[in-house]
């Protein structure tokens, strides 16, 4: 190691992010906007209220879900590019959960909501893991494909079986004791005044979510053989681990986790039903586990960074005449930098700690 | 591409510095985008109408997609803008959910009845103004065939189509009416293709008039009907000016009006409850201008205007598709 573990993590990261705002700067100039008032409204949007902390943090709760999801495959070796569809699936299994009882009380439901929606997740998940796993098939391909599928599956059933009583194609409302304790409630018991928006209990879920999934993949036998068979699969099997059973575990965990999005999504705003519930944030999980280099705390991070995109995005695009079009811009040049171009940094940091570290360290004795 | 606008006109000084508190008011366009041609277009017309007589600001967003709803209603009315309008049946739950959360604030949703002391729901006749354009492509037609092509598959464009060929059917009781819809989705609004593929295949079983309802899918439909030399009928805007001499009229829904008066009507003046807009109060009618008059004969303006004024005094009743979820003439 030639950067010591700070530089690694957070300053590295850092720079990353900075040369892409800065690109993202310069398009904005191009379209004929002033860069330092888009990224002034874009900062002012996503953190300078609770209205937009709250925003920032409700999407924020939907990308830590779906990037944990990859982060983990990507432990094995896998990687799924399915979230989407298996968050769609998880968000009608929470969907059935929340109208299937006219339940009482929130606590009561969220249990059975939150097993709603991993189940219908991990069985989404389950087809194309058996498939790579007994017939190679690979999950690349199978997962993609079955994003689609459930598309397909969710517009099916809401113009059949769930159409509320009306034009929309959407399920009916969920009864009122589904309803997820809102950041708006908790706050005003505390005597803070914090403004509406969808940050729900959800949030706190996914903080939970993170830590069990670092205690797995680093303080469990079976976190020591997802990472064994990624490193090396020859050398799992060598020592008797086996890869079936490692793709299928992995995969129904991953796709369990892109399945919870939904308690947020659907049961924490919209409390019904929609055709797109996801909304894209299953390719952000990608983005995110890239840029938090598969370890919950960087997915943790980098999802609230995201969040923070996405709420302030919206803001530039309702205050200024840069079309929202332009946030994806600015999403994909921080991916770029961070994830395809990390090296063209890490090379000159590197030269830069080397040429310092020659150096006698200021404060040392002189001899 | 989806700007917030705003119009600083030379009077706003003076009209802002006159009520301090007074609060502009906001236009939310509907997925299909601001220049549909159709139905967003005509809201946008509106408020821009107020702009240019008023001289003041209003706050203006477009939706990008289904699930933007509830932030881009809560961002309208946490930034102060009142009253709110939002346009299409689709936005129904999401208000009912939204306007109990800003009592103070006024909104206003066309296509829709939703149930709140704080929304007026604007709803229009557009049976009514259906049945005018059905009579007048009956009239129009050679054929004996006419046609419609609906957006999405939902009560309100049922009613438009029912409408329709009630009127054809009264002035040619003989006419055959062939009915398509371009999906299921809300994706049908907005899927000019398609909408030109159904035409065509119209086209083919005999119909030389079409009659779209399909927000922005119209515009394929009105392009196919011109490639296909037949006349065509638009929808909620006027619609005349796209192909003249190919479009026989528009059905004039006059959302422009609706959210004019609203403006008009700022916060003090708004008024809760079911907004009716038929042909009595000018909420429907039909497109007459220079790119249609010489397809539409005088015969045919007597037998329409003929038409209305039964329908105003009740001689003929048009049925509703929405009251009863049927229509008797197909």
């Amino acid at each position: 190691m030639i950067l010591p573990k700070w530089a690694d993590v957070v300053l590295i990261p850092l720079i990353n992010l900075f040369l892409a705002l800065f690109v993202s700067g310069l398009v904005v100039l191009l379209i004929g906007e002033d860069p330092v008032n888009a990224m002034k409204i874009m900062v002012k949007g996503a953190v300078g209220s609770t209205y937009g902390w709250g925003y920032t943090l409700f999407y924020a709760t939907n990308f830590i879900f779906t990037g944990l999801a990859v982060a983990v495959a990507f432990h094995a070796r896998l990687f799924n590019i399915g979230g989407e569809g298996q968050a769609q699936l998880g968000a009608l299994g929470v969907a059935l959960v929340c109208l299937a009882l006219p339940w009482p009380h929130w606590t009561l439901v969220l249990p059975f909501s939150i097993l709603g929606g991993a189940l219908f997740g991990a069985a989404w998940a389950a087809i194309p893991a058996y498939l790579q796993a007994r017939r190679g098939s690979h999950i690349v391909i199978t997962t993609i494909m079955f994003n689609y599928i459930a598309y397909a599956l969710l517009v099916y059933l809401l113009l059949g079986a769930l159409k509320a009583p009306g034009m929309a194609p959407e399920s009916p409302r969920f009864p009122a004791g589904t309803f997820l304790p809102n950041a708006r409630d908790v706050f005003d018991m505390l005597g803070i005044n914090f403004a509406r928006s969808p940050l729900n209990v959800s949030f706190v879920l996914a903080l939970i979510a993170c830590f069990l999934i670092w205690l797995m993949l680093w303080r469990t036998r079976l976190g020591y053989e997802i990472r064994a068979y990624g490193q090396s699969e020859p050398a799992a099997i060598y020592a008797g681990i086996s890869p079936f059973r490692i793709t299928m575990i992995v995969m129904l965990i991953s796709g369990a986790l892109a399945g919870l999005m939904g308690v947020n999504a659907v049961q924490g705003e919209a409390q019904r039903l929609l055709q797109d519930n996801v909304l894209g944030a299953g390719f952000v999980g990608i983005a995110v586990a890239l840029m938090g280099r598969s370890h919950p705390v960087g997915v943790l991070i980098a999802a609230v960074l995201f969040g923070a995109l996405y709420q302030g995005g919206a803001e530039l695009e309702f205050e200024t005449n840069v079309p929202r079009e332009m946030v994806l811009v600015i999403q994909a040049l921080v991916i770029l930098f961070t994830g395809a171009l990390d090296n063209m940094v890490r090379g000159p940091v590197e030269g830069a700690f080397l040429r310092l570290g020659r150096r006698p360290a200021p404060g040392a004795a002189a001899e | 591409m989806t700007p917030m606008h705003k119009f600083l006109g030379a009077t706003a000084a003076l009209a802002l510095s006159a009520g301090a508190a007074l609060a502009d008011p906001g236009l939310i366009i509907d997925l299909g985008g601001k220049f549909d041609k159709s139905f967003n277009e005509s809201a946008y017309t509106g408020a821009q109408k107020w702009v240019e007589d008023t001289g003041g600001e209003y706050v203006e967003t477009e939706l990008q997609s289904e699930a933007q709803r509830e932030q881009t209603m809560r961002r309208m009315a946490e930034r102060g803008a009142n009253p709110i309008v939002v346009l299409g049946f689709a936005n129904a739950s999401t208000l009912e959910k939204i306007a109990p959360d800003y009592p103070d604030v006024s909104f206003a949703i066309v296509d829709m009845v939703v149930d709140q002391p704080n929304v007026q729901s604007i709803v229009f006749a557009e049976h009514e103004g259906s049945f005018l354009v059905g009579v007048m492509a009956a009239m129009a037609s050679k054929s004996g065939t006419v046609s419609f092509v609906g957006g999405m598959d939902v009560p309100l464009i049922r009613k438009f189509a029912c409408g329709y060929v009630q009127g054809a059917k009264s002035a040619n009781p003989e006419i055959t009416v062939i009915q398509n819809m371009t999906g299921t989705t809300p994706s049908a609004w907005n899927d000019p293709v398609k909408g030109a593929e159904l035409t065509k295949a119209q086209v083919s079983q005999g119909s030389d008039v079409v009659y779209a309802a399909a927000g922005g899918t119209g515009v394929g439909v009105l392009q196919a009907a011109k490639d296909e030399g037949i006349l065509s009928i638009g929808v909620d805007s006027n619609q005349n000016y796209l192909h003249p001499g190919s479009v026989l009229t528009s059905m004039l829904k006059r959302v422009d009006n609706a959210v004019y008066a609203v403006f008009e009507g700022g916060a003090e003046g708004f008024k809760p409850g079911i907004n009716a807009l038929g042909l009595a109060n000018d909420g429907v009618g039909y497109a007459m201008d220079d790119n249609n008059k010489d397809l539409v004969s005088e015969e045919m303006v007597k037998a329409v205007e003929d038409a209305k004024a039964k329908i105003m005094s009740g001689e003929i009743t048009v049925h509703d598709y929405t009251s009863d979820d049927s229509c008797p003439a197909s």
